[in-house]
């Protein structure tokens, strides 16, 4: 219990680290922006106008969810690409000497990243508002929608956090990341329904954890684009999926990443 | 506190082919400082790493403090710190973040890590540059920064790994001042370098290390006595005097010299090197030889070494 409690500490003492780093650099958070921001402007404007949605809705409304996602996601390159540099940098040899909790520095930095999405979560809902997107069915559901949606961004954290501890330096990380994050932003229902691609890609796309998420944001937000044609199973059972996907990734990534940090030691 | 700080008996860790350490072995006494020393690649930071528990050693047997470092860790990381050849502190954040953040994982209060931050800072002369990221220091800085991280809380045992490479003479006294505070308030200091001098200025003992293994050990003036001291050398303005200038030097030094006719150059160790130089030149003069140049040095850490261990290379011949 007291070394439970000790660990605690030791990763909150990180997290304020990690926080201190995003204070010190905010323009680093200023890149975070852009992206999904920019994602918003073109996807609802440009394309926006000639895209349907199955049944029916607003495209900027049936789009804003996956942006949501698209954004978590996308922090997982952030966040492999800090543990890289920590990585390969002494300060690791520091934190390895010291007689603190081993796991310290990777809870502390998946903490660090939960905030810091919830700072992101907060300019995306009034980037979506001004747009045009709301939820309908009342703060209660929206505010479990987001909570799925940190869930999802804990597990792209801990993938991270893997990710940046394989990689030999911080620079090789982007070649890895996008590879990885791009097709899974593509062949969801992030854009485009899955009842509109092909049978075979409409199956893995229902079956993508970020489709899961923004499915459930759907309808949870109460936005258009879920119910349509689709009465498969992971369109119907889409909020249980958006909680038991990222219940999976951390049991599978988190264990992944502290034996490979252990293993720094070989 | 057991009498020895730290022991460590024929340590082995592999990379693939080779041995980074070969059957290593030290014993260190408490409270005194023992250098490690020898060239890039000898195995002095594998070493260090390995009695510092961040490496795992495939055979052997360690101890710091009296603890286990194979089994248990986190007691000699309670006792240790370290500073290692490349300053280990968070160049994001700024200097007095750093020992703030690193007294806070040592369990001190917010208040009393920023108490020993502030009392470290003025300490280093890095007071002005606290609120500078320290990624902006200066390598001399930065070393600075990261002993103060080493010594938030007062270790029992302080590892140095190369703590002065690539610092200007006025920032390695800094660090050689620290550490003999350090010294004095009865702190044990395990300090790896590739400079003869450093070892010479600050260790109580020194071990020699070679291909993952100690070549030789004890004081420095043991250790000079057996590489031997001084050097006297002569270049020729002829390859035609070699033999001529070596006899002569031969003579008067009572060693064997050593010629090198692509230089033209001659050599041979000297005990009294004023007497023997001021010889020399008389004798050269008297014998009407002219020199290109002509002076006395001191054995290079290159030359000790190759010494010391072309003394192993002939006792396995012999057991061979």
């Amino acid at each position: 219990m007291r070394k439970l409690r000790l660990a605690a500490a030791d990763s909150w003492v990180m997290t304020g680290r990690n926080m201190a780093h995003v204070v010190r650099s905010p323009e680093e958070i200023g890149i975070y922006f852009m992206l999904p921001i920019t994602f918003v402007l073109v996807f609802g404007y440009v394309f926006g106008s000639g895209m349907q949605v199955p049944d029916g809705g607003n495209y900027r409304e049936f789009l804003l969810p996956g942006v949501f996602a698209m954004t978590m996601l996308y922090g997982m390159g952030a966040t492999a690409t800090s543990v890289a540099h920590d990585a390969q940098r002494g300060v690791v040899d520091r934190f390895r000497s010291l007689p603190i909790a081993r796991s310290a520095l990777l809870t502390g930095r998946s903490v660090a990243d939960l905030f810091r999405a919830l700072l992101e979560m907060t300019v995306l809902l009034v980037c979506g508002l001004l747009v045009g997107w709301t939820w309908h069915r009342g703060a209660g559901y929206a505010l479990l929608a987001v909570a799925l949606l940190l869930a999802l961004r804990m597990a792209m954290t801990w993938i991270g956090i893997y990710v940046g501890l394989l990689v030999p330096n911080p620079d090789t990380v982007g070649t890895i990341i996008f590879p990885l994050a791009f097709p899974l932003t593509a062949v969801s229902n992030v854009f485009v329904a899955p009842e509109l691609m092909p049978g075979w890609l409409g199956t893995i796309s229902e079956w993508n954890p970020l489709s899961a998420t923004v499915a459930a944001m759907r309808e949870l937000f109460g936005n258009p684009g879920l119910a349509g044609g689709s009465t498969s199973w992971p369109a119907e059972n889409a909020v249980a999926l958006a909680i038991a996907w990222p219940l999976v990734l951390v049991a599978v990534f988190a264990p992944l990443a502290v034996r490979r940090y252990q293993r720094l030691s070989r | 506190m057991a009498e020895h700080a730290i022991v460590a008996e024929g340590l082995r860790k592999r990379y693939g082919d080779t041995y980074a350490l070969d059957g290593f072995d030290l014993t260190v006494a408490a409270g005194t400082l023992h250098g490690v020393l020898g060239p890039n690649g000898a195995g002095k930071t594998t070493a260090v790493r390995s009695l510092a528990t961040l490496l795992r050693y495939d055979a052997g047997r360690a101890t710091v403090c009296g603890y286990d470092v194979a089994r248990e860790p986190h007691r000699v990381r309670g006792a240790i710190g370290l500073t290692g050849q490349y300053a280990a502190v968070d160049e994001t954040l700024s200097g007095r973040q750093n020992l703030v953040l690193f007294g806070r994982l040592h369990r001190m209060s917010k208040r009393a890590a920023g108490r020993r931050a502030d009392a470290l800072l003025e300490r280093f002369g890095l007071t002005e540059a606290a609120g500078k990221s320290a990624g902006q220091y200066s390598g001399g800085m930065r070393r600075r920064l990261d002993l103060a991280a080493s010594i938030i809380r007062t270790p029992r045992v302080l590892f140095l790994d190369e703590p002065t490479t690539g610092l200007d003479p006025r920032s390695r006294n800094e660090v050689w001042d620290a550490v003999r505070d350090l010294l004095a308030a009865g702190t044990t200091v395990l300090l790896t370098t590739q400079y003869l001098e450093e070892a010479d200025q600050l260790a109580d003992r020194i071990s020699v290390v070679d291909a993952g293994r100690v070549i030789a050990e004890g004081t420095a003036d043991e250790l000079k006595a057996r590489i031997g001291g001084d050097r006297i050398e002569i270049v020729t303005r002829r390859a035609a005097d070699l033999v001529a200038v070596a006899g002569l030097l031969e003579r008067i030094t009572g060693t064997a010299a050593v010629t090198d006719p692509d230089t033209r150059r001659v050599g041979a160790p000297v005990t009294d090197r004023v007497a023997a130089l001021t010889e020399v030149v008389r004798a050269l003069h008297a014998a009407g030889l002219t020199v290109e140049d002509i002076g006395t040095r001191r054995p290079t850490l290159d030359e000790a070494f190759l010494r010391l261990t072309a003394d192993r290379t002939g006792k396995t011949e012999v057991a061979a």
